[in-house]
């Protein structure tokens, strides 16, 4: 049984360290409820970053790195960490119900 | 914010930096106490002494990923490590296989299996325009890892706000001139002032 996360109705699959395993759990409503835990205001630049975000891996199967997310998606670098603050690619992969981007850059 | 409910298992984004700041808590307090297993804002200090293409990147990829981690990152570039951050040369960068006694090529596997893992003699890296043929591979295949090239790379960092300095003595003795300095770079530093900015740092010597 693997564990899950529960918080008003939602109920989603988690590895070890709180991140999402299934993004099919993941839905918008949830997003927002997981960012009011994790301190972040969503406004529609964040809602911008995590629809790239999912969409990206949707064809990929890899949560894209911030470079990527550079490269790829045109987001700006310096706003993703004034939006994200602190560990912008892992609130960015935890609110898009995402597992943590794995490359280094 | 939203306190996490009992059972819920939230990753560890680390301290929010507006409640950190506003603490104004420094490592050494909460190394001194506290059992929340929480240690405090991180603080990474990187001197990068080395100008080869291969040398450049260690300090560069862990200097990035640290700031993406929310460590609080300061670089020291000094010696010919100032060749990465001044725009003359830092696009240019060499990689050679002179003097790297581990140098082999996964390419070579493929005309005979096993001669991937075989280094190469360094007779070879004499050969006029290997340093040429080596660095261009290398290059080649860091864009193939869409790793950033060292200019870009230094743009990503500066965007992740990591603090870059060049070394006063080297910058002094190399004749260089602001102008030619990445805009990244905060400013020419002695040792002194690099010792004082890393009081706390974890130090890494690259």
């Amino acid at each position: 049984m693997p564990a899950t996360n529960t918080i008003d109705g939602h109920t989603f699959a988690i590895n070890e360290e709180g991140f999402f395993t299934q993004r099919d759990d993941w839905n918008e409503e949830l997003a927002g409820i997981l960012a009011e835990l994790i301190g972040v205001e969503m406004t529609d630049a964040h809602w911008k970053a995590l629809r790239f975000m999912r969409d990206d891996q949707a064809t990929t199967g890899v949560t894209p790195t911030l470079r990527r997310m550079q490269t790829v998606g045109g987001f700006d670098v310096k706003e993703l960490y004034r939006l994200f603050p602190g560990k912008p690619a892992k609130k960015m992969s935890y609110l898009a119900g995402l597992p943590k981007p794995i490359g280094c850059v | 914010m939203r306190s996490v409910p009992e059972g819920f298992v939230v990753p560890n984004f680390g301290p929010a930096p507006a409640a950190a700041a506003a603490s104004g808590r420094t490592r050494t307090e909460v190394a001194g106490g506290g059992s929340s297993g929480d240690t405090g804002p991180r603080k990474l200090a990187l001197i990068c002494s080395k100008g080869n293409l291969d040398m450049a990147y260690p300090g560069l990829i862990l200097g990035n990923a640290a700031a993406s981690e929310g460590v609080e990152v300061h670089v020291f570039f000094t010696f010919w490590g100032l060749d990465i951050v001044n725009t003359k040369t830092n696009g240019n960068l060499k990689f050679t296989m002179v003097g790297n006694t581990a140098m082999h090529m996964n390419e070579l596997g493929r005309i005979k299996p096993g001669l991937e893992h075989r280094s190469m003699p360094q007779i070879m890296g004499r050969i006029p325009g290997m340093t040429k043929f080596a660095t261009w591979m290398m290059k080649k295949q860091i864009a193939e890892l869409d790793v950033p090239d060292v200019p870009d790379f230094l743009d990503l960092m500066q965007a992740a706000g990591v603090h870059m300095y060049a070394c006063r003595m080297t910058f002094d003795m190399m004749k260089l001139i602001e102008a030619d300095m990445h805009p990244g770079v905060e400013g020419v530093i002695s040792a002194t002032d690099f010792i004082e900015i890393s009081e706390n740092a974890q130090t890494i010597f690259i």
